[in-house]
């Protein structure tokens, strides 16, 4: 049996803090098989983000092993493995949408010619095709948010960490974000790390729901999705889709009476 | 065998560099060591002085040792003392407090008029700017050559940078603070003492304490266009003149304490003032 | 545009209130002569007396830009009375400080930035510096650089250097260290190296701080060089037309003086603003 792209076992993390320990992850077990969209939801601080920026490399457990493709996490990051996107979408205000995305192009040493394809190609899957030019703060919030998508994409990363990439923006863009979303990841086949803390979202986006529960952080309950994974919008009225979302809702609730 | 002089000066410097270094590296985050680091550095500097002096004979007219400075330092106290309270007592802070006073009232006078603001504000910025210092001479002129000159150089030297940041404060308010105050069916003068002035204290601050180090410098600098045989800036160029420099940077150490004391007891009023500052909660 | 009216009625009152100062602060000495040649001026002819003296002790806005237009524009500019002749001597005193001093700040602040030891060891300094009134050291310096063979330019520049530096320090660290947490952390999820962060980051997110403190520096740089003429023996620059018309009682040459040094600080500020408006433009980072 071939071994989960993102393999966490027992992952404990605890934050030295000026008012003494924070235990921020205790004993996370998790496998995250190749081409999965993996939600996390969970109560804010209950080491979502934490978690993300473990597989990331970005923070590093105190306890416990996680690999990312066979390797560690640092390994990983030096590798090249994975995009991240933030909440905010960070982009450069000196740069324009075109530059901003070759970015990370430059720091990997990709070739001029290769940056001018590979940005044209992106900006395409985030449907900017034409906005190249512009600079960031001419675009609207979820506009500047798909292009630190496409950011993500540029270079050839097997893995998408997404931190709340759509926490900031407005119901209605959220939707047609979420439906871009879904057809990009069937497109490119990736596998999608994705945290948020709505149950909708989460539902309808993911193959498998990561419920988490706060104080300390820990996995209350893993949640396989019984959606198929071409997914209308209107999906979410369907019976499946809420007995889903109500075993999330459950289990949200069991984690914080626990 | 200067060769081998610099090289010990050298040594002595790498040594106490790579102490700091390591000192730098295991623990910036403790406290004690965070305070240590800038000390040593600050004594490596005088130590390299001295031996600089030294070992090389440097001549006391172009740069005194460290120890030939605090010898003169405790010998002249009393001239110090004298010549302290000739520019900094009388003639820094008299006109410190009066140029911060006039310009807060003022900014609170023009404060309920935009045409004023409008006005004053981009004319108060451009005088900010402007090599103020400039104006000693007239001043002597006018005041005569005894402290109320140099504190009327304070005077005009604090009052635009104070002026500016006052009214500047007096504007920082959110649209949503105010309209919570015009709910309360608050009067002017309400809203001005209740939300305008705590909400403009941190500019205010701001304002101050740039103003602390312009006085020194008008009430220092007035003095080399004339003054009473006392005062910091007269016992400076005096002794430039007679080539006397350890008395000279002895002055010069007492106005670097001044100004750092000075500063200091501004930003300790500002603390307790704008504790609720997010820049005051570190 | 809305600010000219009010801007201009503000320098319209200021005008107003000097000429009347003027005839309040120059009247006693009017009334003396009037007195010596026993005779009394009526009110008329006082203020035309108190507006027309030679040595007024408040000189009339006229009478400053008379004297201006005299050792400006009316003059020859390699004059040793012509104010562009001094302002030359200041101007080029003051750019060559403000250049190496921002230079070295510049060089200081990135070391500073990325020597955890420096950072420590310097910054506190730096930042205590800007409390001491720096300016006083000037004719020390002035004196012994003398005194070793070096006059002329150079140690004006080098008093101008040092006081445009601590800004300069202060602002590019603050400026270098203006990306946040997020944006850092976006480098080293592509694994950018320390000098890629720097170029394309940490670099451009400094502009706008760094052009705040060179707005200061070049004020600054101006007011060190000024001060830097004062000593007795200088004879050349705007500060030294200061000193010499203060000796001499020359009220309208030391309000001429001051004027030159008020334009050209401004014309300084001006330029560095211009320079931040074009930069920052072509960054995309003046909206
Ligand atoms: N750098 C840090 N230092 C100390 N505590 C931290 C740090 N980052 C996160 N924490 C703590 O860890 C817990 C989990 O945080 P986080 O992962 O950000 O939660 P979430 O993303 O689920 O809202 C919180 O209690 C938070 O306060
Ligand atoms: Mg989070």
């Amino acid at each position: 049996m071939k071994t989960p792209v993102i393999n966490a076992k027992g992952v404990c993390l605890t934050f030295e803090t000026n008012d003494g320990p924070v235990q921020a992850l205790k004993d996370v077990d998790l496998g995250i098989e190749r081409g999965e969209f993996v939600s996390f939801i969970g109560p804010s601080g209950c080491g979502k983000t934490t978690f993300l920026r473990c597989i990331a490399g970005l923070e590093v457990p105190t306890g416990g092993t996680l690999t990312v493709n066979g390797l560690t996490p640092d390994e990983a990051r030096k590798a090249r493995s994975y995009g991240y996107v933030f909440q905010a979408a960070g982009l450069y205000p000196w740069r324009t949408i075109a530059g901003n995305i070759k970015l990370p192009l430059e720091i990997m040493g990709y070739s001029k010619a290769d940056q001018e394809k590979r940005v044209e190609k992106v900006l395409g899957l985030v449907e900017l095709d034409s906005f190249g030019k512009k600079f960031p703060w001419q675009l609207s919030g979820g506009m500047q948010q798909r292009a630190s998508i496409a950011r993500a994409l540029a270079f050839d990363a097997d893995i998408l960490l997404m931190d709340e990439p759509f926490g900031a923006l407005d119901e209605i863009v959220r939707d047609h974000l979420n439906e871009q979303l879904l057809a990009l990841w069937a497109r490119t086949q990736k596998t999608i790390g994705f945290v948020t803390h709505s149950i909708p979202e989460a539902v309808y986006l993911s193959t498998k729901i990561v419920v988490m529960s706060p104080r300390p952080g820990r996995i209350a309950e893993v949640i396989e999705s019984t959606l198929p994974r071409e997914r209308p919008l209107d999906i979410r009225e369907s019976p499946e889709f809420i007995a889903l979302a109500h075993r999330v809702r459950e289990g949200l609730r069991e984690g914080h009476d626990a | 065998m200067s060769l081998l002089k610099l090289l010990v000066v050298l040594a002595v410097w790498g040594g106490l560099w790579a102490l700091n270094a390591r000192l730098a590296a295991r623990g910036h985050h403790i406290r004690a060591i965070r305070l240590a680091v800038p000390v040593i550095f600050g004594l490596t500097l005088v130590l390299l002085w001295e031996m600089v002096v030294r070992l090389f004979g440097v001549s006391s007219v172009i740069l005194p040792a460290p120890s030939a400075i605090a010898q003169r330092f405790a010998a002249e106290t009393p001239t110090l003392w004298i010549d302290f309270v000739q520019t900094m007592l009388k003639g820094a802070l008299s006109g410190y407090v009066l140029g911060c006073g006039a310009a807060f009232v003022t900014a609170v006078l023009i404060d309920r008029s935009p045409f004023l603001q409008a006005g004053l504000l981009p004319v108060g910025n451009f005088v900010a700017a402007l090599p103020i210092v400039g104006i000693a001479p007239i001043l002597v002129m006018w005041f005569g050559f005894d402290w109320h000159s140099k504190a009327a150089v304070v005077v005009v030297m604090v009052f635009f940078p104070v002026l500016v940041n006052t009214v500047a404060g007096l504007q920082a308010t959110t649209a949503m603070q105010r309209d919570l105050m015009h709910t309360y069916a608050a009067s002017y003068w309400q809203g001005l003492v209740k939300l305008r002035l705590p909400a403009a204290m941190p500019f205010v601050f701001n304002g101050l304490k740039i103003a602390t180090t312009l006085a020194l410098i008008g009430a220092i600098v007035a003095e080399f266009f004339g003054s009473p045989t006392r005062g910091m800036g007269f016992r400076i160029s005096t002794e430039v003149g007679r080539l006397g420099l350890d008395m000279v940077w002895a002055e010069i150490t007492v106005a670097a304490i001044a100004g750092s004391v000075f500063y200091g007891a501004v930003s300790l009023i500002e603390k307790g003032v704008t504790f609720w500052h997010p820049s005051q909660r570190g | 545009m809305t600010k000219v009216v009010p801007v201009l009625t503000v320098i319209v009152a200021l005008v107003l209130i000097w000429y009347a100062a003027a005839v309040g602060m120059n009247a006693q000495w009017a009334r003396d002569q009037a007195a010596r040649a026993e005779t009394t001026l009526g009110f008329g002819e006082l203020v035309v007396d108190t507006w027309s003296q030679d040595r007024p002790v408040l000189p009339a806005p006229h009478q400053v830009a008379q004297g201006l237009y005299d050792s400006v524009l009316a003059i020859k500019p390699t004059s040793k009375r012509s104010l562009v002749y001094h302002g030359w001597i200041t101007l080029s005193a003051t750019l060559a400080g403000f250049g190496i001093g921002t230079l070295a700040g510049i060089a200081l602040a990135v070391g500073i930035v990325h020597s955890r030891a420096m950072d420590m060891s310097v910054m506190p300094w730096a930042i205590a510096s800007q409390t001491i009134p720096i300016l006083a050291i000037a004719p020390m310096i002035i004196v012994v650089l003398n005194s070793i063979g070096i006059s002329g330019l150079l140690p004006k520049a080098i008093i101008s250097a040092y006081l445009s530096f601590f800004p300069v320090v202060v602002g590019m660290v603050k400026g270098l260290r203006a990306p946040d947490a997020m944006q850092l952390d976006q480098m080293r999820t592509w694994s950018a190296t320390n000098s890629q962060t720097f170029w394309r980051l940490r670099l451009p997110s400094s502009m706008p701080y760094l052009f705040a403190s060179l707005k200061v520096a070049i004020a600054a740089a101006l007011v060190g060089t000024i001060v830097a003429e004062l000593p007795a023996g200088a004879t050349r620059g705007l500060g030294a037309r200061l000193l010499s018309g203060s000796y001499y009682g020359q009220t309208v040459q030391i309000w001429s003086a001051l004027f030159a040094a008020a334009a050209l600080a401004a014309a300084l500020v001006v330029i560095v603003g211009l320079i931040e408006r074009g930069v920052l433009k072509r960054m995309g980072m003046a909206q």
